[in-house]
C-alpha cells in the first residue's frame, strides 16, 4: 500500500498543527461556532446527538496492521472501546473529546492516517473496490489512481468551499462495480482502449440522498494522463455554477440535471480544453510511482488444484466450515489463495461496529494470514485479501473465536446500516434496533442460505448513508409527527446495473418490520424458479405481489 | 486609515470600495474621485469615462460574476478584487485562479468581504495577495495563517508544478 515520504509527512503534520491552533482558538472563544464548523468538519469532526464523532479516512479502504493497532489504541484511550466501519469505507469514533481531537490526529499521522476532508463541503475520501488488485474480473488496479486523486484533492486550495460535499469512487473491474460508481458525484470506471491505452469512463452527477440519481456518462474514454485536469474542470464548473441557495439542491447531481448532462459535458469540455496539457498532466513516472506501491505481495507458487482438493476435504468434514467457506470467502487471481470477508454483522451488534480487542485481533489475523493488510468494505465488513487456502481452516477457527466468522456475507443479515437515530443528529429514526430485530428473527442459517444473496440496506433518514435506494430490500426511517416509521423499497440494485428501488407503500411501525420482511421473503420463495435470486424474481413478477401480501387485510 | 494584509504584511489601505448599485443604476452611479474599486457592472456601464483613470481605478467581482466577463482586459488593471458574501461561498477561489492563470493578471488581487483567517493559505494559493477583512480581526496574528502549509500536492498560482513533478 502507499507509503508516505517526507513530503507527505510534512503536509500532514502541518495539517495537524493547523487544526490544533484552530481548536485552541475555538476553545478560547476566538472562533465562533459558525466559523469553526467547516474547519472541524474538514478534519472529520461532527457534533453528534450525544458527543462529537470523528470520521477517520481509510483511503480506498486499505489498512495495515500497524494502523489497525493504532485505531485500537485510539478506541481504548480516547473513546469507549469501539469504533464503526462506515458505508464509505471509513472508521468512525463516536465518543472523542473535542479538545483531544488534535492529539488523535497527531497519533493518526504517526501511522500515515488522517481525517482530512472526511466531511464538509469538499472532496471526500476516494473510495474503491474492496477486492482491488485481486479480483478475478479486474481490468486495471484502481488503487494507484485513487492515491493520485487523494493527493490532488487533499488541501486543494480552490475546492475546499464547494456548494456541497463531493464524493469520488473508482472501479477497475470489468463487469461488476463494487465501488458504486454510478451513485457518486464522480464515478470513474477504468477502461482500456482498442490500442491498450488505459483511461476512464467518467460518470457525473450520481448520488443517493433525498434525490437519488444514477450518474450520467460525460466521457466514454479519458486517457489516464488527463485524469487530474479533467477532474479539475468538473470541479471548477461545479464550484462556479452549483447552487448555493438551498443545501438540498446543492449537490452536483442537481446541477447536471438542471443543465442536462450534455450541456454540462460541453461546459466541462470547454474548461478542460483550457487546462489540458498543463503541468497537472500525469507523467508516466508518476503513474508508475503510484503503481509500485500496489504491487503483488510475495505470493508462494502453489498448486491450485491440490490446495482446492485439500480444502474440499476439510469442508466435507465440517458443515460449519463449509458454510463459512461458501459465504465468507471469495475467488482470487493467484492460484492457491482466497480473499476472506470477516463479518462485522453478528446478531446483537450494530452493523459495522468493532471493539478495540477485535481491532487488535484483526491486526493479528492480517499479520498471520494476509501480508499484514486488510480492506474495509462499503458493506461494512473487513476483507483479508491474500490468504493461502491451506490456512483457511486455521483462520476460520481464530476468526470464530474473535467473533468475525458469522457465515452470513451477502445474506439478509449482512445488512448495510447507518448509525441512525441512536447516534446521528440528522436521523429521523433509529436504524440499529431494526437491524437487530431482523437479525434476531432470521437467525436460521439454513433458511438464510436457502434465500441466497439479498442486499438489505437500512437508512435512518433520507440522506441515505445506509444506501437504502440500492438495496434489494431498502428500509428508510421516516418521521411522522414525532414518531418513527419505516418505509420499505424493493428492487434496488448496487453494482454494474445500478437500479433504484421502488417504494412499496405506506410505512410501518418498528415492531412490524420483521413480519413485513417475512412476508416479502414468503412471496419470493413462493414465486422463485430454481436458483433465481430475490432481485431477479422481483424484476420478473414486479412490485404488486409483494404489495398485495404485505398490505393484505387480515380476515 | 484602514488596514489590510498585503504581500504577507499588515499595510494601510487607501482604496475605497464602491458598493454594488441598485439594478439598472450602474451607469448613473457617481464614482468618487479617489482610489476606488468599483463593481464590475459599473466598470462595464461607465467604461468610456473611467478609461482614463486606470491608476486610481480597480474593479471588484462578486460571486455571480465570472472572470471571463473581464477576460483579457483584466491585465490592464493595477488592482482587482473578489467579494465574498459569506466565508462559506467558495466561488471566489475559482475566480481568483482564473484571473491569475487564464487572464494573466499580475496586479494586486484583493479579497474583500466575509472570509476568515483560516482561509488565507488557500486564498493565497489561488492568487490573492491582499486581504481586506469586513470584520475587524487581529491582522498581525492572522499573518501566521498565510503559511499554514508550505508544501502542497497540487498546482497553485504560487507553485505551478504539482508535487509529483517535483518529487526527486
Amino acid at each position: 500500500m502507499y507509503v508516505y515520504d517526507d513530503f507527505d509527512r510534512q503536509i500532514i503534520q502541518q495539517r495537524v498543527a493547523q487544526f490544533r491552533g484552530q481548536t485552541q482558538r475555538y476553545l478560547a472563544g476566538e472562533l465562533t461556532d459558525q466559523e469553526f464548523l467547516p474547519l472541524r468538519l474538514q478534519n472529520g469532526l461532527y457534533i453528534q446527538r450525544l458527543a462529537p464523532m470523528l470520521r477517520v479516512n481509510v483511503p480506498y479502504g486499505m489498512l495495515n496492521s500497524t494502523q489497525l493497532r493504532k485505531l485500537a489504541h485510539i478506541a481504548r484511550f480516547y473513546d469507549k472501546g469501539y469504533c464503526h466501519v462506515s458505508t464509505r469505507q471509513n472508521i468512525q469514533f463516536n465518543w472523542p473529546e473535542l479538545a483531544e481531537v488534535p492529539n488523535i490526529l497527531a497519533e493518526l499521522a504517526e501511522v500515515e492516517m488522517h481525517a482530512t476532508q472526511s466531511s464538509g463541503n469538499c472532496i471526500r475520501n476516494i473510495t474503491s473496490d474492496q477486492f482491488a488488485g485481486i479480483a478475478e474480473d479486474e481490468l486495471v488496479d484502481p488503487r494507484p489512481y485513487c492515491e493520485i486523486i487523494r493527493q490532488w484533492s487533499s488541501f486543494h486550495p480552490e475546492f475546499a468551499f464547494l456548494p456541497r460535499k463531493f464524493k469520488i469512487a473508482v472501479t477497475g473491474a470489468e463487469d461488476s462495480d463494487r465501488a458504486a460508481t454510478q451513485v457518486h458525484d464522480i464515478g470513474l470506471q477504468l477502461r482500456r482502449s482498442e490500442t491498450g491505452e488505459i483511461g476512464f469512463k467518467v460518470l457525473v452527477g450520481g448520488g443517493l440522498g433525498r434525490t437519488p440519481v444514477i450518474g450520467s456518462a460525460i466521457r466514454e474514454f479519458l486517457p489516464q494522463a488527463h485524469l487530474l485536469s479533467y477532474l479539475e474542470a468538473i470541479l471548477r464548473i461545479y464550484n462556479q455554477l452549483g447552487r448555493r441557495d438551498n443545501k438540498y439542491k446543492a449537490r452536483i447531481k442537481i446541477l447536471v440535471r438542471a443543465m442536462g448532462a450534455e450541456a454540462f459535458a460541453e461546459k466541462v469540455e470547454a474548461e478542460w480544453q483550457q487546462l489540458k496539457g498543463g503541468h497537472s498532466t500525469l507523467t508516466d513516472e508518476e503513474i508508475e510511482r503510484a503503481r509500485h506501491f500496489f504491487t503483488l505481495p510475495d505470493y508462494e507458487h502453489l498448486d491450485g488444484a491440490r490446495t482446492d482438493a485439500e480444502l474440499q476435504a476439510q469442508a466435507a468434514g465440517s458443515k460449519a466450515f463449509s458454510r463459512w467457506l461458501q459465504r465468507n470467502t471469495r475467488g482470487h487471481r493467484q492460484p492457491g489463495y482466497a480473499a476472506v470477508v470477516l463479518s462485522l454483522k453478528p446478531t446483537g451488534v450494530a452493523p459495522g461496529d468493532v471493539t478495540e480487542v477485535q481491532l487488535d485481533n484483526i491486526a493479528e489475523l492480517a499479520d498471520t494470514y494476509s501480508f499484514g493488510e486488510v480492506r474495509t468494505t462499503h458493506e461494512q465488513n473487513i476483507v483479508l485479501a491474500d490468504v493461502k487456502k491451506s490456512a483457511l481452516f486455521a483462520l476460520w477457527q481464530q476468526a470464530k473465536a474473535a467473533g468475525f466468522a458469522t457465515p452470513n456475507i451477502g445474506t439478509l443479515t449482512d445488512m448495510i446500516c447507518c448509525p441512525g437515530g441512536d447516534f446521528c443528529s440528522l436521523a429521523n429514526a433509529k436504524s440499529i434496533p431494526v437491524a437487530e430485530a431482523i437479525q434476531r428473527r432470521f437467525d436460521d442459517m439454513d433458511y438464510l442460505y436457502d434465500l441466497g444473496d439479498i442486499d438489505l440496506n437500512i437508512s435512518g433518514c433520507m440522506n441515505a448513508c445506509g444506501h437504502h435506494h440500492v438495496g434489494h430490500i431498502g428500509i428508510l426511517g421516516v418521521d411522522k409527527k414525532g414518531e418513527e416509521f419505516y418505509q420499505v423499497q424493493l428492487g434496488g440494485n448496487a453494482g454494474a446495473n445500478t437500479t433504484l428501488g421502488r417504494v412499496l407503500g405506506p410505512s410501518f411501525g418498528r415492531e412490524e418490520m420483521p413480519a413485513v420482511i417475512q412476508k416479502l421473503l414468503d412471496v419470493y420463495v413462493e414465486n422463485r424458479s430454481d436458483d433465481e435470486p430475490f432481485v431477479d424474481t422481483y424484476q420478473r413478477i414486479g412490485l404488486e405481489p409483494f404489495k398485495e401480501r404485505v398490505y393484505a387485510k387480515s380476515h | 486609515m484602514p488596514s489590510l494584509i498585503k504581500d504577507g504584511a499588515v499595510a494601510s489601505d487607501d482604496w475605497c470600495v464602491l458598493e454594488k448599485p441598485e439594478e439598472g443604476q450602474a451607469a448613473a452611479v457617481a464614482v468618487p474621485d479617489q482610489r476606488v474599486i468599483v463593481p464590475l457592472a459599473v466598470w462595464q456601464a461607465q467604461r468610456e469615462p473611467l478609461q482614463a483613470r486606470r491608476q486610481t481605478l480597480g474593479v471588484w467581482l462578486g460571486p455571480e460574476d465570472s472572470a471571463d466577463q473581464l477576460g483579457a482586459e483584466a491585465g490592464e488593471f493595477e488592482l482587482l478584487a473578489v467579494h465574498f458574501p459569506t466565508f462559506m461561498d467558495g466561488r471566489g477561489f475559482s475566480t481568483a485562479r482564473l484571473l491569475r492563470e487564464r487572464y494573466a493578471f499580475n496586479g494586486e488581487l484583493r479579497a474583500i468581504g466575509h472570509f476568515i483567517r483560516d482561509q488565507l493559505c488557500y486564498m493565497r494559493r489561488c492568487g490573492f495577495n491582499a486581504f481586506s477583512f469586513a470584520e475587524p480581526i487581529d491582522l498581525q496574528a492572522a499573518l501566521a495563517s498565510l503559511d499554514d502549509f508550505t508544501e502542497y500536492y497540487q498546482a497553485g498560482t504560487d507553485q505551478p508544478l504539482p508535487l509529483f513533478r517535483r518529487r526527486a
